[in-house]
């Protein structure tokens, strides 16, 4: 089956004195044109979106959360039990993240996120949604072999490790807690926030160990 | 409805395939595709449920051989026929400042209810064999399975009545939201990773006792 790439790639051999554009990009602008001569868009409204979503919102939020847990116990005990609370008080609210849980990896249990059915993803604190999260490959696998998944990831967990997979279902949007890695006793926060991947609060990843980030 | 989208279970989309250093958006159209499709849900003419539904009521072929944000694509396009936003000319775009402080702002579909849960943490439950024509958030591999109540999320706008065609009035009224867990033998049979379980999150309807009742 063609793909857009294809189409893309064609159409440009076959008659370059035509657009370039691929025909989503086409589509879209055609979209945005329409819209905004109805005046029902206005393109630099969606600039700041784009500007919101590219550099402002991303997993650096929710490393910044994981660390605050991992060197402060009240902090920890408080994302726990009122995650929505915990997170909006280092300032990370918004859409997508209105009913945030946060989920603990231990050396017994680890946590993973999917949505089977969609792309549900705690934007506030990790950003936009990796294609990978949103394509059928994951949301069909995370349920029915998650230690499969963790191998697509290079991650091999203990055959005795109970692995908890959340199917975030719209309202409430999962945040997991990675295991603090060994040799991190003396690492500041914002030097621990460097080792938490955004993997690792999916679930799919670990936290990097000291040597591993440097 | 039965739809391609209900994914969880399938096991012919080969390995999970992670992108090194992913950029945020991989091509300009995706970057304008996310913000139109807030800038428009920002105008009040449909709901979540109802963008939701209009993805995944694309064709099946349509739907697994398109990204997400063509996704978004398509099913914008459907919404905009639908509510004809495009003919009503009373709407107004809004601002930057308008949009941004939308998309921080706690936009919850929690709502205050009279009534009181019917099912406590701890408690046995099945997810009832339900295939609806419309919405729904139920996954089908947890449909007539049991499982426990982990936690009572409190009362939420229930999907399936919210997503009504486009142009039509939802009805809101909130359902007693559950997280429910499975274990992974319930589910996937005596072969599974005894180790997994699998939680849900499942709207009261969704729902019924264990033992059953009487019907």
């Amino acid at each position: 089956m063609a793909t857009d790439a294809d189409h893309g790639q064609h159409h440009h051999e076959d008659h370059p004195e035509f657009s370039e554009l691929s025909p989503m990009d086409a589509r879209v602008r055609a979209l945005e044109t329409l819209l905004t001569e109805k005046g029902l868009v206005d393109p630099a409204a969606l600039d700041a979106i784009v500007e919101r979503y590219e550099t402002e919102v991303g997993p650096h939020n929710g490393a910044q959360v994981v660390a605050r847990a991992w060197t402060d116990p009240a902090y920890r005990e408080w994302l726990l039990t009122d995650a929505t609370a915990a997170i909006a008080s280092l300032g990370h609210v918004g859409r997508q993240g209105e009913h945030m849980v946060a989920v603990e990896n231990t050396a017994d249990r680890h946590n993973m996120v999917v949505c089977t059915l969609c792309s549900c993803y705690p934007w506030p604190v990790l950003g936009l949604p990796p294609v990978w999260y949103k394509a059928p490959a994951y949301r069909s696998k995370a349920v029915i072999d998650p230690r499969g998944v963790l191998a697509d990831f290079g991650v091999t967990l203990p055959d005795e490790t109970e692995i908890k997979v959340w199917d975030s279902t719209a309202e409430v949007r999962y945040l997991v807690i990675p295991r603090r890695p060994g040799g991190t006793d003396d690492l500041t926060e914002d030097e621990l926030a460097a080792l938490v991947t955004r993997d690792s609060m999916i679930g799919t990843g670990l936290a990097l160990s000291p040597q591993g980030a440097s | 409805m039965n739809g391609v989208h209900d994914l969880g279970g399938l096991q012919s989309f080969g390995p999970v395939l992670p992108e090194p250093d992913e950029p945020v958006f991989h091509e300009e159209w995706e970057r304008r595709a996310l913000a139109i499709t807030l800038a428009l849900g920002a105008l009040g003419q449909w709901n979540i449920d109802q963008s939701r539904h209009a993805r995944e009521s694309l064709p099946p072929a349509t739907y697994l051989s398109s990204s997400y944000y063509e996704i978004w694509v398509r099913g914008l396009e459907t919404l905009i026929a639908g509510t004809e936003i495009m003919e009503q000319g009373d709407l107004r775009a809004r601002t930057g400042e308008e949009l941004l402080a939308g998309v921080s702002a706690q936009g919850t579909y929690e709502r205050p209810t009279a009534r009181e849960p019917r099912y406590a943490e701890g408690q046995a439950v099945r997810a009832r064999d339900l295939n609806p024509v419309g919405h729904t958030r139920l996954p089908r591999y947890a449909r007539g399975r049991v499982g426990t109540i982990v936690a009572v999320r409190g009362a939420h706008v229930f999907p399936d009545r919210n997503a009504v065609p486009p142009g039509e009035v939802p009805d809101q009224e909130p359902e007693w939201l559950y997280t429910v867990e499975f274990t992974g033998r319930e589910l996937w049979g005596e072969d599974a990773d005894p180790t997994l379980t699998v939680s849900v999150e499942a709207w009261e309807p969704y729902l019924q006792p264990v033992p059953q009742e009487p019907r």
